[in-house]
């Protein structure tokens, strides 16, 4: 039962003509996001370029590459915060850190860093935990402003005492004001952390493995994917992994509906850090 | 007379403050088996694992989860929106999470949810609206009546808090304003998923 009935609204038909319109024009492949989240901020979208319809919105989105570079962020979610759901930090420091050190050298791939929050809490905790030295971190986005801004490590002040705290429950030895000089209202985070850290675009919906690595992070990116999306994203993952490597993802995401939920054995359950079987 | 032949395949409910009593109130009237899906949006902080579902769960007869992203809407079963994360319905018929940003100040947003089942359900969707100090929900239940949908309303003298059913009433209306008890009653009625009159 449960069945939703057929009937496209002209919504939905205009919905998939633009992001065909946009994967062929600008190669960014949207057309596997999750409908329901997709719609609500393409509405606005529509609001803020003040098209009434979407075919308008589509007809100048082809003929205003600003006006695309501008609406990537109607496509995807930037909110991330340094330190985000701290069990999570908590357990890749206590029951993971451990394992990777045992490498002689580590690669991590934060998959969807938006503007960079994660990658740089990553750095931080593995500087901590002396690891950073001997690791490179993969940061990878679609979005090139959030890269930008993940690359410049600057982040309101106002923002700080939050990542601060949660700094703290994910067991954090020291303060983290030791890792950023104040200015101007920002926190300028220590460019040596970044040294160990590359920025990078990458796709999950059209790009491949690049590379090996002993941990994937990815939290609250898949949320954003349909199934199909989903199950490539975790292939991918999957592939990029070394032999009984870790992948972590949000906390209300679950491999539990995917198709390769087999090739992975739960490690942190309630914290969804996986290791690949 | 003939929409109330309809029939029903999901309930989607708001609420905030004052909701954990109210929603429980419902939630208990409800027997199994149960074919309608329950989808509960209740405003909760955003910084801590919600007792919600637990708390739900030990009074309700029907299998009660928090939702897990792409997960399956099951009938019968209640889906808890989780704290700091919207609640949304695919068109197919899974339940996906988002953190776009707070609607009203609100993640869970009741709109967020109310408007995404209504473009999935379309008519075979209702929508309830409980006590709240706030107006979310007023806007997505006037969606789910657009797209066909039913929509009641918990009467605002009852509410523990008015402000959010009398928004819904005055923004969306409503094809029935109840108080909890004649809510939970009816509400027992829908078993089946078919709307009687009563």
């Amino acid at each position: 039962m449960t069945q939703a009935r057929p009937r496209r609204s002209e919504f939905d038909i205009e919905l998939k003509l633009l992001l065909d319109a946009v994967y062929l024009k600008y190669q960014h492949d949207f057309r596997h996001y999750s409908t329901a989240s997709l719609r609500r901020r393409i509405e606005q979208a529509m609001e803020r370029y003040e098209t009434p319809t979407l075919s308008q919105l589509q007809s100048r989105v082809l003929r205003e590459p600003e006006l695309f570079s501008d609406m990537l962020q109607y496509f995807t979610v930037q909110v991330s915060e340094m330190f985000r759901d701290p069990s999570y930090f908590l357990a890749l420091r206590q029951k993971v850190v451990p394992m990777l050190a045992t490498y002689p050298y580590v690669k991590v791939w934060v998959a969807g860093c938006s503007t960079g929050e994660e990658a740089w809490s990553m750095a931080i905790m593995l500087r901590e935990e002396g690891l950073l030295e001997r690791t490179l971190i993969y940061a990878t986005d679609i979005n090139p402003r959030a890269l930008a801004t993940a690359q410049a490590g600057i982040y309101a002040l106002d923002r700080v005492a939050q990542f601060s705290t949660s700094y703290l429950q994910a067991g954090g030895k020291a303060s983290l004001s030791q890792y950023y000089t104040a200015a101007y209202g920002n926190a300028i985070f220590d460019k040596s952390l970044k040294s160990q850290i590359v920025f990078s675009d990458h796709s999950l919906a059209t790009d491949n493995v690049f590379s090996e690595v002993e941990l994937v992070s990815c939290r609250n990116v898949l949320i954003y994917f349909d199934r199909e999306l989903q199950a490539r994203a975790i292939k991918l993952f999957h592939d990029a992994l070394a032999p009984r490597g870790f992948l972590g993802i949000g906390s209300k995401e679950t491999l539990r509906f995917s198709p390769h939920a087999a090739a992975f054995e739960e490690y942190v359950g309630p914290e969804r850090i996986y290791r690949k079987r | 007379m003939k929409r109330d032949a309809s029939r029903i395949d999901a309930i989607a409910i708001g609420a905030s403050a004052g909701g954990i009593e109210a929603i429980g109130m419902l939630l208990q009237a409800l027997p199994s088996p149960f074919v309608p899906a329950i989808l509960v949006v209740l405003h909760v902080p955003p910084d801590r694992p919600s007792a919600v579902p637990q708390l739900f769960g030990v009074k309700c007869r029907l299998p009660v989860r928090e939702a897990l992203d792409k997960e399956p809407i099951e009938p019968g079963t209640v889906y808890i929106a989780p704290p700091d994360y919207h609640m949304l319905v695919e068109p197919e018929c899974l339940l996906s999470l988002s953190k776009d940003a707070p609607v009203a100040f609100s993640r869970p947003s009741i709109d967020v949810t109310f408007e995404s089942a209504a473009h999935a359900y379309r008519e075979r969707l209702l929508g309830i609206v409980l006590t709240g100090a706030n107006s979310d929900g007023a806007s997505g239940l006037a969606t789910i009546r657009r797209e066909g949908g039913r929509a009641w309303v918990q009467r605002p003298e009852e509410a523990l808090a008015n402000a959010m059913p009398a928004a819904a009433i005055e923004q969306a209306g409503a094809d029935l304003i109840l108080s909890l008890a004649d809510m939970a009653q009816r509400l027992a009625h829908l078993r089946s998923g078919r709307l009687v009159a009563i």
